[in-house]
């Protein structure tokens, strides 16, 4: 009698099991089904992917998603989250749960050639830094001879700040521990000088201090973490529009387009203008979109500025200075290919 | 008889005396259980000082110095007490996680019937316990499962290949009918064969086919429910669902695999003891890393099965395992007269173990029993591993919010969470104790 409950009970979960794709590429899936599914981060990362009190999504990687949404149904509502934590997100990824991973990760050679996935783009140039007291009267990393440095243990900051030190002959002292919650609490009692891990995270960590104004980043980034978007491997057409998605943000902050004025430069002369807004030429169909999407997508998300602005900006809580996110005409790194 | 007046018999009893002052009273308790020797003194005056010492600045930070109202962060940066004001802000994100919030109505609705259906179960005088049973196990699932997913399955049937019938709900009907005509067909050429009927395995096997085909009907249906996706569910909702699926599911399995493991035929031992031993040995976390991470990797590409379901489907096989041992260890305690007077009144297997040996063997498990729910329900917190964002993991990731981000912010989080799960589990430890009272009643 068991064996036959068994049976069928595995017959049905198996009939009731859906299958997504039937071999269609993931534009076409996304388009059916009417909505992209973007891997976010469960964990709440405030400014990159975390819900508020509402339970609404915010941060720049969710506004990322929203932007393609812009471009495939000129609606950035026409996303659903998952949240993901860092041990499952690649899987998510792989076996077809979301159609993009834009969850804060960092784009290294290993994850780009064996796990099966490709990063469109560097949406965040992250890296690590040092926090310190204002009352220390320290304007530069390079002034921390000798400090006492809190970080988490086993991790690649501890390697990044020995190299640090080392190759510039300072002596220094770490205070590990296991739990971040612990390396704070630590720094905040007075046992180090500086607080180490990645610039995006000491800007958050900064507001469960007490006073979080008593404190400040220093300049110096001491390691690469470029944080970006990443789809599965294989399928050339999504990964274009992904990757052309993140290009139309930064290059609509350097033509000067914005979510308020994109209307009224409809009627500009400037060529690059016009083949952005699809007026002239149709690279829209050439990834599978209509020839405004660039256009939508500006018009309903901003461009990377304002996203970046809007989310982790100075006039956040966050309040993260632009240093290496900024334009290539203006001090940055990000720089994107041109429409043409 | 008389006595004489100038007796020395007393005829009137002397009015009772008050005890000795320094045994009566709180002065008289505290002496006999306070300070009935120096040492036994001693140790009381120290241990209450430790409380003191414990319990005073835990209050100071949860109720005294606590902030209870604010807006953000800035109420409660400088606090040197509880952020109450911040779980205010965030209850319901606590209890429904992501769970979208015009259709928290839904979820409301099956919390609502879920008290509405067990209460009454768990009261001993109220009567109908039979339906309210088959309401709890039969219905309730099904409403809750419709209303917190939205219902509308889609069902094609993949056994049939394409080319014979398109996928749709019509083609998985017309296979669940073949396969229940081969299951009942089955079952009638068995009976047949062994030349002894199997007494009403027809007939349940029946109510049971039907009952998944109703069940599934129902789940197909479009209710006009928006879909929420379970990626979205959160908080307490995750937590009581986890817990409650795993505790109703590992209870009768776990029944069959102690039964199993007891058994005299070798094959069914074998297994039993097998499947008992294989997950008893793996961790917990280790079974729902395996069911999110790399149950996927196997499975074809763009088959995709609900984490939360997969999460759900390792708990329960997972406490059916220890949920084995504890039966088992009752049914151990059982006399082996028992067994023999049941098989000398004529008793088949089945029916000794109903009538004679189950109930006797689940009493004497209560404890272990709900000692393993507890566990259990403590365990529903692993599965933030597996980024299912339960009380406990809903928790912590709001301690993150800017709007709220502050000293005290996590902490109290903490101590919140400790609440609620500590009344829990104490509500089922009481319960439990209350049971055993009441079953043991033959034996005092």
């Amino acid at each position: 009698m068991y064996r036959t409950i068994a049976s069928i009970l595995a017959g049905a979960a198996m009939a009731v099991t859906s299958f997504a794709s039937a071999g269609a590429g993931t534009l076409e899936d996304v388009k059916a089904k009417g909505f992209v599914q973007c891997g976010a981060n469960g964990g709440n990362l405030i400014g990159f992917g975390a819900t508020d009190e509402n339970g609404a999504w915010t941060g720049i990687d969710v506004d990322f998603c929203r932007a393609i949404a812009a471009a495939i149904f000129n609606d950035p509502t026409k996303v659903k989250f998952t949240p993901l934590n860092a041990k499952e997100r690649f899987t998510a990824l792989q076996s077809g749960e979301v159609d993009v991973l834009s969850r804060n990760t960092t784009w290294t050679m290993s994850r780009d050639s064996s796990l099966g996935l490709q990063f469109v783009g560097v949406t965040y140039y992250d890296g690590q830094g040092f926090m310190v007291r204002k009352s220390l009267g320290v304007s530069s990393a390079l002034e921390l001879s000798g400090a006492k440095v809190c970080t988490q243990t086993g991790t690649t900051t501890e390697l990044n700040l020995a190299d640090f030190f080392r190759s510039h002959n300072m002596p220094y002292e770490v205070v590990a521990y296991e739990k971040n919650e612990e390396v704070l609490q630590a720094y905040e009692a007075g046992r180090c000088d500086a607080y180490t891990t990645d610039a995006s995270g000491l800007y958050a960590e900064r507001l469960k201090l007490t006073a979080p104004d008593d404190h400040m980043i220093l300049p110096e980034i001491i390691s690469k973490e470029p944080l970006g978007p990443a789809v599965r491997q294989g399928d050339d057409k999504w990964f274009t529009l992904v990757k052309w998605t993140l290009f139309a943000l930064l290059n609509a902050e350097e033509l000067g387009l914005t979510k308020a004025n994109i209307d009224e430069k409809k009627t500009s002369d400037n060529p690059e203008i016009k083949r952005f807004l699809g007026i002239e030429g149709d690279f829209g169909q050439a990834i599978g979109l209509s020839s405004d999407w660039a256009y939508n997508v500006i018009k309903q998300m901003g461009n990377y500025g304002e996203i970046f602005d809007a989310n982790i900006g100075p006039s956040t809580q966050l309040g993260i200075a632009r240093g290496l996110n900024n334009l290539w005409s203006k001090g940055g790194i990000q720089y994107a290919p041109p429409i043409r | 008889m008389n006595a004489p007046a100038n007796s020395f018999v007393r005829n009137a009893l002397i009015e009772p005396q008050a005890a000795p002052r320094n045994t009566v009273g709180i002065t008289g308790w505290m002496r006999q259980n306070l300070f009935s020797s120096p040492l036994n003194g001693v140790m009381t005056v120290l241990i209450l000082a430790f409380i003191v010492w414990m319990v005073t600045p835990f209050i100071r930070f949860t109720l005294v110095n606590a902030v209870w109202e604010g807006a953000d962060r800035s109420a409660c940066a400088t606090a040197t007490g509880a952020c109450w004001a911040y779980v205010k802000a965030y209850l319901p994100q606590f209890v429904y996680g992501r769970y979208p919030a015009a259709e928290r109505w839904r979820v409301d609705i099956v919390f609502l019937l879920l008290v509405v259906g067990l209460v009454p179960m768990l009261i001993p005088r109220v009567p109908y316990k039979r339906l309210n049973a088959l309401f709890l196990i039969g219905v309730f699932p099904i409403v809750a499962f419709i209303l917190l997913t939205g219902g509308h399955v889609r069902l094609a049937g993949n056994l049939i290949p394409s080319s014979l019938m398109a996928p749709s709900p019509l083609r998985f009907a017309v296979q669940y009918a073949i396969i229940a005509a081969l299951i009942i067909g089955g079952l009638a050429l068995f009976a047949k064969l062994a030349e002894r009927p199997v007494k009403g395995s027809g007939t349940t096997a029946s109510i049971i086919l039907g009952y998944i085909a109703v069940v599934l009907f129902l789940v197909s249906l479009d209710f006009g429910l928006v879909p929420v996706e379970t990626a979205n569910w959160g908080g307490l909702l995750v937590t009581l669902v986890v817990a409650i699926t795993g505790m109703v599911a590992a209870l009768p399995l776990g029944i069959l695999l102690a039964l199993g493991r007891r058994s005299n035929m070798p094959v069914v031992k074998l297994a039993s003891t097998i499947f008992i031993e294989v997950w008893r040995g793996v961790p917990l976390i280790t079974v729902l890393f395996m069911a999110s991470v790399m149950l996927p990797l196997f499975l074809p590409d763009g088959v995709t099965f609900d984490k939360l379901l997969r999460a759900l489907i390792g708990v329960a096989l997972f406490q059916a395992a220890y949920m084995a041992e504890t039966i088992r260890g009752g049914l151990q305690a059982i006399p082996r007269g028992q067994y023999e007077g049941a098989m000398a009144l004529g008793l088949g297997y089945w029916q000794m173990m109903r009538q004679i040996v189950l109930p006797q063997a689940l009493r004497i498990s209560i404890p272990g029993i709900v000692g393993s729910f507890i566990s259990l329900f403590k365990d529903t917190t692993l599965v933030i591993i597996i980024g299912l964002y339960d009380f406990l993991g809903q928790i912590q990731a709001s301690a993150n919010d800017a709007k709220w981000a502050s000293p005290v912010t996590g902490l109290t989080g903490y101590i919140f969470a400790a609440m609620v799960f500590w009344a829990f589990c104490f509500a089922m430890s009481r319960y439990a104790a209350f049971t055993e009272r009441r079953l043991d009643r033959g034996r005092r």
